[in-house]
């Protein structure tokens, strides 16, 4: 039955920091080239060439422009991926158990060999974190590359999602919110972790940490170059032609 | 949303047909022989049809069967066992109407009910879902009932529907979470060409004509098969106008349904 478990032993998920990403898409690109060929159907494009490329991606990275009321207006780079909720609706809404919540860690996955492509599920997550494959008409969403973490195949400082090991600034952290002590819940209690669109009801497992607060400049920082003093020749030129 | 063809004559056409199945198992309309005959089969044809119709929208038709598995958290499972007991229940009502066998009217009367519970089904299936404020809300199942039965309660529909959005209180600033630094909207979008979510959950083409739609819909689905029944004689050809224009109208407004309804997702891309 695709009933959520009530409660879970390990919540593994992600704490994404908006403050050090750069919105340099290395975690989309990581992302799709883990996943294109390893668990389930591969991450399809069409015309990927063409004039209308389309492709499927578990990652997206947005930009945002926030406007302060008294600052100036700052970018905040915003990746957005499966928050792994605990009380995920795209779980309970498949009408054929494809798919699912894991009761010993949390991850919620799609059995692409049960799904009926029916899409029911992508209409029930607020966050987008699911698409349709084009080609192989299946539910395609981030598995928190189940394929690595517990992969003993894989040198240990690679039994992380792709997302994670590849990002360049270290704005992605992976743990478990089941334990207090871990990485993500300290980083995420440090910095007042927050979830998405906690109207929804949702209640996701992924916290992201907000931009830390920007200093407002004192003066132009172009001042100093305009506090020209001329010196020599060219004073005793600017002093005269003063005199007209 | 997207409004998905197979979806919308799925849902109208078996909306219809589980309206008019539960009105001959209540003897609300009476017929015996080759008439009963005609008339069960319009019933089954039309519900069966639009179930069948579903299944075109499915990227696996073939493991459709699959659906009826999940009937204890998903509405379109339950929708799918609602929608096949029904037509079980009703098979000896329409043999007993058909060959004058004198059953018992009891399966008619539990097939009627289970007819408005596979409607009742069909509606869950869209007013469970959060993420769509307009559809999460009592008035979703007003609506499929009231197609089903008469369309008349579209306007309430209508009238709470324009509204959701903005009492759901969903916004950029709760989407990205940034609402405590100031106000949101997009400096670059996360990828220029189109995707999944887009063509299904962003869908804005298609509510340009709402008022004109809204208006076709009444006219066409109520008004005038209402003035055509009252004032032309009850003759079959005019029976069979109206249902057909009551049908045209039943489409508009399933379409508005699906084109009108906007996903929270919409929010991350500053569309809705």
């Amino acid at each position: 039955m695709t009933c959520l478990p009530k409660t879970t032993v390990k919540k593994l998920g992600l704490a994404i920091d908006l403050d050090t990403c750069v919105g340099c898409n290395a975690c989309v690109t990581a992302c799709k080239g883990w996943n294109d060929q390893g668990y389930g159907a591969p991450l399809s494009d069409q015309s990927p060439y063409g004039a209308d490329p389309s492709g499927t991606f578990l990652n997206r990275v947005h930009s945002y422009q926030v406007q302060t009321p008294d600052l100036e207006a700052v970018t905040v780079n915003f990746p957005r991926s499966c928050l792994h909720c605990e009380d995920a609706p795209c779980v309970t809404v498949c009408p054929t158990g494809a798919s699912y919540k894991r009761a010993e860690d949390g991850i919620v996955l799609v059995n692409e060999d049960a799904c009926i492509g029916c899409g029911l599920c992508a209409w029930a997550c607020p966050y987008g974190a699911r698409e349709m494959d084009a080609f192989a008409h299946v539910m395609k969403k981030c598995t928190l590359c189940v394929d690595r973490i517990y992969n003993e195949e894989l040198p240990e400082e690679d039994r992380e999602p792709a997302c994670v090991r590849t990002c360049p600034t270290g704005a992605r952290h992976f743990g478990d919110f089941a334990d207090p002590d871990s990485n993500v819940s300290r980083l995420s209690a440090a910095r007042g972790g927050f979830a998405l669109m906690p109207e929804m009801g949702t209640k996701p497992v992924n916290r992201y940490l907000p931009p830390r607060p920007k200093d407002a400049l004192s003066a132009s920082p172009l001042a100093p170059l305009l506090d020209i003093r001329a010196h020599g020749l060219a004073g005793w030129l600017d002093r005269m032609l003063e005199r007209f | 949303m997207h409004p998905a063809p197979s979806v919308i004559l799925f849902t109208v056409l078996s909306g219809l047909g589980f309206g008019f199945l539960a009105l001959l198992g209540l003897d609300i309309v009476q017929s015996y022989g080759v008439q009963a005959f005609a008339l069960w089969a319009l019933g089954y044809g039309l519900a069966v049809g639009g179930l069948l119709a579903s299944t075109f929208h499915l990227g696996h038709p073939e493991r459709a069967w699959r659906a009826f598995s999940q009937w204890k958290s998903s509405w379109l499972s339950r929708e799918g066992i609602a929608a096949v007991a029904t037509l079980l229940i009703l098979a000896p009502a329409a043999l007993s109407d058909c060959f004058e066998l004198g059953f018992s009217p009891l399966f008619g009367r539990l097939g009627a009910v289970l007819a408005m519970v596979t409607i009742g089904t069909t509606s869950m299936i869209y007013a469970q879902l959060k993420s769509i404020p307009r559809w999460n809300h009592w008035s979703t199942p007003l609506h499929f009932f009231g197609f089903a039965l008469a369309g008349a309660a579209l306007m309430a529909d209508w009238h709470f529907g324009d509204r959701r959005f903005a009492e759901v209180g969903a916004s950029m600033e709760t989407a990205t979470g940034l609402g405590s630094l100031g106000t949101v909207s997009v400096f670059d979008p996360a990828h220029t060409a189109g995707n999944y979510l887009l063509r299904e959950m962003i869908y804005v083409v298609a509510r340009k004509h709402v008022a004109k739609l809204r208006g076709l819909a009444l006219l066409m689905a109520s008004a005038l098969p209402a003035v055509a029944l009252l004032l032309l004689p009850a003759h079959p050809v005019v029976i069979a106008g109206a249902v057909l224009c009551h049908l045209v109208g039943a489409a508009a407004a399933r379409w508005l349904f699906f084109a009108q309804a906007e996903h929270v997702v919409g929010l991350y891309y500053g569309k809705r």
